[in-house]
């Protein structure tokens, strides 16, 4: 591998890591009103609001407050809720496998939508099933996540009664309990992002179908099935994986909003409800965790590029 | 080439399902309020949640307010929230990645580091963050759908001019002695409009769904003024007994973004010099 490549995207990602760190710090500068006075109340007096900032260190200057909240970050440290006054990593800590299993059922659900309807729509290009795909992939694209979410829960949980209509059961207590209370949420967060990868996987297989090498096992009369799974699907599932990476930025986005519909107790939830109660230490934690995983997956996403792909240069 | 232009349009048929969709969004923006059978937020407890009718297309709510009026004056708040919002991260977006594109160096590195930054941050929580600093209310859910958006105008502009940027004309203009800030406004720019254009469609329906989150969650749009999103939010726990409380505006939302896509995808697939050859 390219180590210059490597070095210089490293360089990268910490450049951005910093940048979003300051980004999200800035939220509690940015807002009006003191922290202090959303802990006390509004009945609190100028006195008590002084102390308890200078408590909190915001009398100091904004660079040595940041360099304090980061340092706390990196050991682990988000600081305390303003509202209820509990330490924010043990929430963090609560909260991280809720978003994460959500964000990775709703990827399962897009890519068992994407994979196989993308490759039967490449097969026959033009055709019925084509056209059929087609109109579910626009279909999918526009429908907004939060309606879907809700149509949902109308549908399969408060008339069928066939799934629970929200909240979260942990693995440990059981899989089926945690199942059944997955499934809508990771259909709804996964349909629109599923939609977009059809998309791809369809012109990523139709490319390869058009390479010499899926004619060449043609013409020596290989059975159209070996064709598919062992020439052109092999080659075509290089560019599938990195579609993976492209979608984290619909998919995440679609995890937040999922999560407050079906009170899921994740990240995403917990950064809405910090927002409605003015809780915003809680709000940079959940910020920071959001944009740093992405830009993580991000530079996963191009390593993953040169790994697949040996033939590509990079500079 | 203006003609040419339309008549491939024409020709491609998602295109122009888009454009009238649109069309008609953008109709019943502007006068909506003149066709609106019933004052939107009129309430009437006389007929509550009654059912889709004649008299009420769409049904009435939980104040008995007629859905269809509420859903006619829903579109002039989303077509409003989507232009504007889209407007200024155009505006914004389109400069930065064109500078970063056509002067390249230290400041295109600032520029594309400062949008990857932004663009770290999921869309909806970006604009939740936004509006938490700005406060509740449609102007600032604009701003904050603005600012969500200038990082994916910033990468289409930088990719288009640095397509442009090394066609002969540039160069001729460059030797002939033109600034270089004359020779990217009069010549870069407009040669790389056609990805910017598409990407200001499909960017429209992006708004139009963000505008409709952030009111769902009571960030935008505030009472009684009726939006798609506030409508869902209200009708939410109505819909097992009344259906057409929340699934009129989710249609409407839904087609909405439809028409942008479709007039998107196709102006994308117009711009695209490939396509143009190959029919």
């Amino acid at each position: 591998m390219n180590l210059r490549y490597l070095l210089r995207r490293l360089a990268t990602l910490i450049l951005v890591l910093i940048g979003v760190s300051i980004l999200s710090f800035a939220v509690v500068p940015l807002v009006p009103g003191s922290p202090a006075r959303v802990r006390l109340g509004v009945q609190a007096t100028p006195a008590a609001v002084a102390t308890l900032e200078a408590q909190l260190g915001l009398d100091k200057p904004l660079h040595r407050q940041y360099l304090t909240w980061i340092g706390g970050v990196l050991r682990g440290d988000f600081g305390e809720s303003l509202i209820s006054s509990q330490n924010i990593s043990a929430e963090v800590t609560r909260r991280l496998p809720a978003t994460l299993q959500l964000a990775f059922a709703a990827l399962a659900v897009g890519l068992l939508i994407a994979v196989p309807a993308g490759i039967s729509a490449a097969l026959r290009p033009g055709s019925g099933r084509d056209v059929g795909v087609g109109i579910f992939s626009q279909l999918g694209v526009s429908v907004p996540d939060f309606w879907l979410g809700i149509l949902m829960i109308t549908f399969f949980a408060e008339t069928l009664d066939w799934l629970p209509s929200s909240g979260y059961v942990p693995l440990s207590q059981g899989l089926w309990p945690f199942l059944t209370h997955l499934a809508l949420p990771a259909v709804a967060a996964g349909v629109t992002s599923g939609a977009i990868m059809t998309r791809f996987v369809r012109s990523a297989m139709l490319e390869v179908m058009s390479q010499d090498y899926v004619r060449t096992a043609r013409a020596k009369g290989l059975h159209e099935r070996v064709v598919v799974n062992r020439h052109a699907l092999r080659n075509a599932s290089i560019s599938i994986a990195t579609i993976i990476g492209l979608q984290m930025a619909t998919l995440l986005s679609a995890v937040v909003v999922i999560e407050i519909i079906f009170s899921w107790p994740g990240l995403g939830s917990m950064a809405l409800n910090a927002t409605l109660q003015r809780d915003y230490p809680v709000l940079q934690a959940a910020l920071l965790l959001f944009a740093a995983t992405f830009a993580i997956i991000n530079l996963l996403t191009d390593l993953s590029y040169l790994l697949l792909d040996p033939s590509l240069e990079y500079t | 080439m203006v003609t040419d232009f339309l008549r491939r349009f024409i020709r491609h048929r998602l295109a122009v399902l888009g454009a009238v969709i649109v069309l008609l969004l953008f109709a019943a923006a502007l006068f909506g309020q003149l066709l609106a059978p019933h004052d939107p937020v009129a309430m009437n407890f006389g007929s509550r949640m009654s059912p889709p009718s004649f008299q009420h297309l769409m049904g009435t709510d939980e104040f008995g307010r007629d859905i269809f009026s509420r859903v006619l004056h829903g579109a002039a708040v989303s077509v409003q929230v989507a232009l504007i919002a889209v407007s200024i991260s155009t505006l914004i977006g389109v400069l930065l990645g064109a500078m970063a594109g056509f002067f390249g160096g230290w400041l295109e590195e600032v520029i594309m580091r400062l949008m990857d930054i932004l663009f770290a941050f999921p869309a909806v929580l970006l604009a939740i963050t936004v509006m938490a600093i700005l406060g509740r209310g449609i102007e600032n859910a604009m701003i904050a759908i603005a600012i969500v958006y200038v990082p994916i105008f910033a990468r289409v502009a930088r990719g288009a001019v640095l397509s442009v940027r090394q066609r002969e004309y540039v160069t001729a203009a460059t030797a002939l002695g033109r600034s270089r800030q004359a020779v990217l406004i009069k010549h870069v720019l407009p040669n790389a409009l056609g990805p910017i254009i598409a990407q200001v469609s499909i960017s429209l329906a992006f708004a139009i769904l963000a505008e409709a989150a952030l009111s769902f969650f009571g960030l935008g749009t505030q009472p009684p003024d009726p939006s798609w999103g506030r409508m869902l939010a209200e009708g939410r726990s109505f819909m097992r007994q009344a259906w057409w409380l929340g699934v009129f505006p989710g249609l409407m939302i839904m087609l909405s973004v439809m028409g942008f896509n479709f007039l998107g995808d196709g102006l994308r697939d117009l711009f695209d010099p490939r396509m143009r050859s190959r029919r």
